[in-house]
């Protein structure tokens, strides 16, 4: 054995490093023009998210009264000097609040998939592994939070713990986070919950077990490495019914308190000039649609790009 | 290694040296002292009445139903017979890694090198399980988790078991690579699964096995999934390392050939039961249980004339679901009498050392001599 392999050794170049799951993921996801589409305009909300009050013309509370004096005491429309996307009523630059919402719809974003991997992933991995009056009993409370409806008990947490501390916490937002997370987070524990009772019954299972790698382990180590990529894809998917539950919210007043706006909080305040001033509501939908956009679009390609197996099958 | 003469089939074995018995065993005690494996036990394994059932839906199955037998320190015994008689549970079994539900051993006790196996805590068992007992699956394809790389797979049971330093067990993953034959085995560490041949995932799979000097290894089928010429290789590598670290081995196959290249000794399983026991010269010169001639017969011979029929057992394995009282190879046995549909033979004793069989016809004053 020993001189066969030092023969081979001598005449076989080194095989070429593979390229790995990651980057050939990655090589898939480019030829997808709409998932880059999407890549792309993730990228620019990313950025606005980062950058946007660094680079925005005004602060988002500064009033540009005398603007508004000289305009009839009228919101600006867009492209008056100093303000491109116009003002709102109050004569506060309009681009300059969309930047700071976007920071808010960024945060929420992913602060909010944090919250539900958090909750999902391990409800989901015991359930799965452990299976039986366990799987039953998390499975079953699952179902009723599916049940009730989100927006209800979202309004009702948001209500309820408005005057609090825990309420007031990062301008209102936290709240927002914690609420739309306890709602949201069934879907992933269903999710790894299917993928551990999938893969749990596997042979390298089998073989983990047999050479004494502890549960913890094989479901950390062995089982959610494998199942990662729908987990991905419906964190990325998640991202949008996310930056919508938070526009939705805000559209209603509960969640992020003024004079910080957030993109639904802009659609309500522009509502009342929707006949004059259609900007106030058309800017911050776009951006929204845009962002929406860019995620699903995203979370479509990744999908894809992960399970090429899947690709043409749904 | 002893080869038996006559009735061998031809194909296929790994080349052989040829022994006698007492050679054999002068050369396994040889081996173990060398390889320094201590006798804690009479036996390294005794497996006393194991049951072991399945709760179905449709009933309860009894996949191994009162199988006993030893192994021996070094020693590698063969476990032969068709697809689901029970081969895989017993080997499952003994790790206790059937899964349960819907499996559980009801009866019987496992002596592994003195320790009770199925008192042990869930948690001792999980120490004993890669570091005392290896175990190879049949599919190496399988097997290995397709997200993480060889040389943490092999790593695994070695941090798990053995406490060395992240330096001392990368040289030892190094040299069981090396040992199990792959090529620049440095440089393959970082490698996936799917960058290896299905040939050495399963070189692999026996440096995982034997990556803490168990003292046994449950080897399940480690063949039947590869190629011929493969096949050769890998268990001249699980011979050639098995009595290097005097590692016991529970060969478990369906193929008569490489039990007789193989195997000390042999046991007949069929439908839950052992069904015949002998060292592996007496089970291949003179088998005394029509099971085990059946098996003989339907290897293909390279004597055989061209495009003659390959010759089977006709019908099926019982359901193992209710088990009647009576011989279970009965239904498919040509010299079957009144006496095999009324009463189940016993193990009883028959020429040559530890020979034993259940056969009515076999027996002492039975029709077939």
């Amino acid at each position: 054995m020993a001189t066969n392999a030092t023969v081979l050794e001598g005449r076989l170049a080194k095989p070429k490093q593979s390229a790995g799951l990651w980057s050939d993921a990655f090589g898939r996801l480019r030829k997808n023009r709409l998932a880059i589409l999407g890549l792309v305009l993730v990228i620019l909300l990313l950025s606005a998210g980062l950058f946007g009050p660094i680079v925005a013309p005004w602060d988002y509370k500064v009033q540009d009264l005398q603007a508004i004096f000289a305009n009839g005491n009228r919101p600006l429309p867009p492209f008056s000097p100093g303000h491109l996307f116009g003002t709102d009523s109050l004569g506060r630059d309009l681009l300059s609040r969309m930047l700071d919402g976007a920071r808010i719809s960024v945060t929420v974003a992913f602060v909010v998939q944090i919250v539900i991997l958090g909750i999902g992933v391990p409800i989901g991995a015991l359930a799965g592994w452990f299976g039986g009056r366990l799987d039953n009993a998390l499975m079953r409370f699952v179902d009723v939070i599916y049940a009730f409806p989100d927006l209800l008990f979202i309004i009702l947490l948001s209500v309820a713990f408005r005057e609090t501390a825990f309420g007031q916490a990062l301008d209102g937002l936290f709240l927002v986070f914690v609420a739309i997370g306890l709602v949201s987070w069934v879907t992933v524990a269903r999710l790894v919950r299917g993928q551990i009772l999938a893969l749990k019954e596997t042979e390298f299972v089998e073989a983990a077990r047999a050479i004494g790698v502890s549960d913890r382990r094989i479901v950390v180590r062995h089982l959610l490495p494998n199942g990662i990529s729908p987990i991905i894809v419906a964190v990325t998917l998640g991202i949008p019914s996310a930056i919508l539950a938070e526009a939705t919210l805000a559209f209603i007043g509960v969640g992020v308190q003024p004079p910080r706006a957030s993109w639904g909080s802009l659609i309500a305040d522009g509502e009342k000039y929707v006949r004059g001033d259609p900007h106030l509501v058309l800017f911050p939908a776009v951006a929204i649609a845009l962002a929406l956009i860019g995620f699903t679009f995203l979370g479509d390609g990744l999908r894809d790009a992960l399970d090429p197996k899947l690709k043409g099958k749904q | 290694m002893e080869r038996p003469e006559g009735d061998v089939p031809a194909a296929d074995l790994p080349s052989i040296i040829e022994l006698s018995p007492d050679e054999v065993r002068r050369s396994r005690s040889d081996a173990l002292t060398s390889a320094g494996v201590v006798r804690k036990a009479d036996k390294l394994l005794e497996v006393r009445g194991l049951k072991t059932q399945f709760f179905t839906a449709d009933g309860i199955i009894q996949a191994v139903d009162d199988v006993s037998f030893d192994v021996d320190y070094g020693e590698t015994l063969g476990l032969v017979g068709e697809s689901g008689c029970g081969k895989s549970v017993t080997a499952l079994s003994i790790a206790r890694l059937v899964p349960d539900p819907p499996g559980k051993i009801v009866a019987g006790q496992i002596l592994f090198d003195g320790i009770d196996v199925l008192s042990l805590s869930n948690e001792a068992m999980r120490k004993l399980r890669g570091k005392e007992i290896g175990f190879i699956f049949q599919d190496p394809l399988t097997s290995l988790n397709p997200t993480l790389t060889i040389g943490y797979q092999i790593g695994e049971s070695i941090r798990e078991h053995m406490g060395l330093s992240e330096k001392a067990a990368r040289d030892r993953i190094v040299e069981l690579l090396a040992k199990v034959g792959i090529p620049r085995p440095a440089d393959r560490l970082k490698d996936y699964p799917h960058q290896f041949s299905g040939g050495m995932r399963q070189r692999v799979m026996i440096a995982i096995a034997l990556s803490c000097d168990p003292k046994l290894l449950l080897a399940d089928e480690p063949t039947t999934a590869l190629d011929v010429t493969i096949q050769a290789q890998i268990l001249e590598l699980i011979q050639t390392l098995s009595s290097e670290f005097g590692t016991a081995v529970l060969l478990i196959t369906h193929d008569l050939g490489i039990a007789a290249g193989m195997c000390h000794r042999v046991n007949v399983m069929y439908a839950g039961r052992i069904v015949e026991t002998a060292t592996v010269d007496d089970m291949f010169e003179n088998p005394r249980m029509p099971y085990a001639w059946g098996l003989l017969d339907s290897l293909p011979r390279i004597d055989d004339i061209r495009g003659a029929k390959l010759r089977t057992i006709e019908g099926m394995p019982p359901l193992l679901i209710s088990p009647p009282d009576a011989c279970r190879f009965g239904p498919r046995c040509r010299y079957v009498r009144d006496v095999c549909r009324e009463d189940e033979p016993e193990l009883t004793v028959r020429a040559g050392e530890g020979h034993l069989a259940r056969c009515w016809a076999t027996e002492p004053g039975g029709w077939i001599s």
